[in-house]
């Protein structure tokens, strides 16, 4: 097609418009190859660098020996354990909650399925901080309550502990699975249930023999994706574990560079664990992209008739009330102790109106520096990390996904790195390669917080742009080329456009995360330099619960009302 | 004997009322169609059948055992009536290999190992399916994936074989191939077929009656011959084969063509119980109408619009007054040009009452 079209426009007079094309070409793969090697590439490899080679010689032997340390080691046991309770029990309740509200009559499913869907919002940190304010063993509000009025000697449950940890990671991490198996189970044929019921077979045996194994792949991809998650994951395990000197890999990470000011060894036992992590999600990674491509079952189905449901009989209202109650439990309650809490004159305080007021929102919003330069470093933070990556993100994958020039293998496998690394070896990252050693130095100041950012949320534009570039078919572009126009005036009037939603998505994908950011922040701040998240972080390990429990409540309306809105503005945009 | 019975079976979702007090028995060993446009209410009926979907009101019975009936709230699963179905979408799970798809209903019967075997391999015998009994369905073309879905539903020698829309989803040729693979399957097995289609010539092909349904009412049961020649309505007749409507009207106790002076010839005059009506429809088939000339009776006048070569016949639109039929005639008949002036008579006109 694309050499027949190029055979007409040359002998119409413009010269050699193959060869200009291949020169823009060659450009925006060199760009798009620089912009990864600098932002995502060599960080990475300082970090194995620094791993494996001390003093100019490979060294694999100390790796071993910092591994076998009994914290790191520790910590490297932890982050196992917790992953895997998380990774359990995430599929376990999301595999649950999806099949209750596709596959039965419970009552207001749609309502419950956005409700289910809403920890997807929450940061895991913020609900880490109420479930701390509810349930720690001496202070929280739960156990209190049992201890004063039930005569119980200790705390009802211990937070500070694994089972805590796990539990706290499970309520925000579930959506994640839910999500998958949902969307398998609606798209899925219900004749293939239908079939199974009319050749004799039960619905429990349905479900056993048919509904499982064909959304299995949906189910286990979800859970490898919350267990390379909940691995690197940063938020509830510093603010639940440090109390009990419970670590995982990125908490100890963080522990090691920040007591020590960045010493050889701490920064050492920090490159070897984040090539441990690395190496694990680069793992989990493979794993998930076996499992889909082999057991991807073609489950779409023609006609589509309304999936056979359930009926819960005599457990439809039991099973309501236990998901009210969950949700309650695990959305409503944690967010009202937030407000609440955010509300008091001080820790401790009962709830009473004398006691409540709407001070402290005032305060971190207006007179305390600290909070109001945390709320506006995040602000610009998000909206330059997001147009920076929704742009740079856009022509990669432009040269990815469209494109046909020779070298682009390198490109696809660079294009991979942002998804298989870590935000804390990101951070660890970025501090070796801008801290200084190799000429700029932005240590302590934003920029190395933004370079970071770029390179955390990579992918996320990857993703978004190259499916929505995938969408605009090579005809449109050969279409377009064949009436005459020139490579960028097809890109400006007929790629753009098309993939300007794509590009959009991309931009709010990073721009709201960026808000409630914690795990690559902490590690990089300044005084100056806080984030909300870590605003929010310190200010409680400071003691000041109730300004950390305002600026958290605001974070929560931010994310909320920002949510919300692209909701709605995007699904303007999709009709 | 009757052998499948549904009795003023009605079907409501919320305000609208899929299948309205429909009545009918189906004998043993038939086989029944349900034709009609899409919405019509066919599917719905099959799935009640099937026991997929409850009945707002009536009754269905297999033998003299009841199946459903929402008025004695008695109402037997789906997977407890041993019935065969075949699905649209072939339903084949992508998980299990042909084998294991073919006894998957035997397994769940907790049948001895060797007669699962057996009749296993008989079904996939009877459907040429033995030499890819142990392959992954996925790798089967349409036919096949739609022919394990039918070794499935043998394996248990049902009684009934519900087929919904079996053929639709594979291409023309090898749709007319399996119509008579069906059809020798139950001159094998014995079955009672109910067969829902929205295709026409499947549903003539195969059935021993036709039901034709609209808008879920019922509109005729018959023979596929009777269904084709006497139509009960308007809507059977342009729903089944092709179709010409000329309108009507009477003024003074004559008859016009509308958009023409000329009454409507002698012999071509509407049946007495509808000759009070101002308007009426006449319908006619176009392979039943002949070019005539001038002077016949009955002949009626327009002029050729157009004539199309599709092969074995050639289709001519002829301008009657300021409406248009279509008349299909041999490619060796001889007939008018398009422009020319000429007559035809319809052979089996039918009156219906047409739109004031």
């Amino acid at each position: 097609m694309s050499t027949s079209t190029q055979k007409m426009i040359t002998p119409a007079g413009n010269t050699l418009a193959p060869k200009s094309s291949f020169g823009v070409a060659q450009i925006m793969l060199f760009l798009s190859i620089a912009i990864l090697v600098i932002v995502v590439a060599v960080p990475v490899l300082l970090i194995f660098f620094n791993a494996f080679w001390v003093n100019g010689e490979f060294n694999l032997r100390d790796v071993v020996k910092i591994i076998l340390e009994p914290e790191t080691y520790k910590a490297l046991i932890n982050s196992l354990i917790i992953a895997s309770g998380t990774t359990l029990g995430s599929t376990i309740v999301g595999t649950f909650f999806a099949w209750l509200v596709t596959r039965t009559d419970l009552p207001y499913k749609t309502f419950m399925k956005s409700m289910f869907l809403v920890p997807f919002m929450l940061p895991s940190f913020i609900g880490a901080l109420a479930w701390k304010m509810l349930l720690s063993p001496h202070s929280g509000f739960i156990n209190k309550f049992f201890i004063n009025h039930f005569g119980f000697t200790g705390p009802l449950f211990d937070i500070y502990s694994y089972w805590g940890i796990i539990l706290v990671e499970v309520m925000y991490l579930f959506p994640f699975v839910f999500i998958q198996v949902c969307g398998a189970l609606e798209r899925m044929d219900p004749t293939l249930e239908e079939s199974a019921r009319i050749s004799g077979a039960g619905l429990f045996t349905i479900t056993r023999k048919i509904t499982i194994p064909l959304v299995l792949p949906s189910i286990l991809s979800g859970a490898l994706l919350i267990m390379l998650y909940s691995m690197a994951h940063f938020g509830t395990v510093a603010v639940l574990g440090i109390e009990n000197g419970i670590f995982n890999i990125p908490t100890l990470i963080y522990q090691r560079i920040h007591q020590s000011g960045g010493s050889f060894d701490s920064i050492r036992t920090g490159t070897v664990l984040a090539t441990v992590l690395v190496v694990s999600a680069a793992l989990i990674i493979w794993l998930q992209r076996k499992i889909l491509s082999k057991g991807n079952y073609q489950i779409i189905g023609g006609k589509s008739f309304r999936p056979m449901e359930l009926k819960l009989r005599t457990l439809r209202i039991p099973l309501f009330i236990f998901c009210l109650v969950y949700i309650g439990f695990t959305i409503v309650l944690p967010t009202v102790v937030i407000f609440l809490v955010g509300g008091l004159k001080t820790y401790g305080l009962p709830f009473t109106w004398e006691n409540l007021s709407l001070k402290n929102y005032k305060f971190i919003l207006f007179d305390y520096k600290v909070t109001k330069d945390a709320i506006w470093n995040s602000i610009t933070l998000g909206l330059g990390a997001a147009l920076i990556t929704m742009f740079a993100g856009g022509m990669i994958s432009y040269v990815i996904v469209k494109m046909k020039v020779r070298g682009k293998g390198i490109l696809e496998f660079l294009g991979m790195l942002p998804f298989s690394v870590p935000g804390s070896v990101i951070a660890l990252g970025v501090i070796l390669a801008w801290g200084g050693k190799y000429g700029i130095n932005l240590y302590n100041t934003i920029w190395i917080i933004l370079v970071a950012y770029i390179a955390r949320y990579m992918a996320f534009s990857l993703k978004a742009n190259s499916a929505a570039l995938e969408q605009v078919h090579d005809s449109l572009v050969e279409a377009a080329r064949s009436c005459g126009a020139s490579m960028w005036q097809t890109l400006k009037d007929i790629v753009l456009p098309l993939v300007r939603p794509g590009m959009l998505a991309a931009f709010f994908l990073i721009f709201l995360p960026s808000l409630r950011e914690l795990t690559v922040s902490i590690m990089l701040y300044a005084p100056t330099t806080r984030t909300i998240g870590v605003a929010i972080y310190t200010l409680n390990e400071d003691g000041e619960t109730v300004v950390s429990a305002a600026l958290a409540g605001i974070a929560l309306i931010l994310i909320i009302v920002g949510d919300t809105l692209i909701n709605r503005f995007t699904k303007k945009a999709g009709a | 004997m009757s052998h499948i019975r549904l009795v003023n079976v009605t079907k409501k979702f919320g305000e609208v009322t899929a299948v309205n007090a429909l009545s009918l028995e189906i004998g043993k060993g038939e086989c029944f169609s349900m034709l009609g446009p899409s919405g019509c209410g066919k599917t719905t009926t099959l799935r009640m059948v099937a026991g997929f979907e409850d009945l707002s009101d009536g009754e269905i019975y297999v033998g003299d055992r009841l199946l459903s009936s929402p008025e004695r709230n008695y109402y037997l699963p789906p997977e407890k009536r041993n019935f065969g179905m075949v699905f649209q979408a072939f339903a084949i799970w992508p998980h299990l290999s042909v084998y294991e798809n073919v006894a998957f209903p035997l397994r769940i019967r907790k049948l001895p190992a060797a007669e699962i075997e057996k009749r296993t391999n008989d079904a996939l015998r009877s459907t040429n399916l033995l030499q890819v009994a142990a392959d992954s369905p996925a790798n089967l073309s349409g036919g096949g994936k739609q022919r394990v879905a039918l070794a499935r539903a043998l394996a248990i020698n049902p009684d009934v074989m519900l087929l919904d829309e079996p053929l639709s989803s594979l291409d023309p040729h090898l749709r007319e191939e399996m119509r008579f693979e069906i059809k020798d399957l139950q001159r094998k097995y014995g079955f009672s077929i109910i067969y829902v289609t929205h295709d026409q010539a499947e549903a003539m092909a195969l059935s021993d009656r036709i039901l034709v349904m609209k808008s879920g009412v019922v509109q005729q049961i018959d023979t596929p011959l009777n269904v084709y020649t006497n139509p009960a309505n308007k809507f059977v007749f342009s729903f089944i084969g092709l179709s010409n409507f000329l309108d009507i009207v009477c003024t003074d106790g004559k008859a016009f063509v509308r958009g023409s002076n000329a009454p409507l010839p002698e012999n071509l005059t509407p049946p007495e119980d509808k000759r009070g009506k101002k308007a009426l429809s006449l319908a006619s088939r176009p392979s039943e109408i002949d070019f005539v000339s001038e002077n016949t009776s009955g002949a009626l006048r327009g002029v050729v619009n157009r004539k199309a070569f599709l092969g074995e016949i050639i289709d001519y639109q002829i301008k009657i007054g300021e409406q248009e039929i279509r008349v299909q005639k041999g490619r060796r008949a001889p007939g008018p040009e398009p422009g020319e002036a000429c007559s035809v008579r319809m052979l089996r006109p039918f009156w219906y009452a047409g739109e004031e």
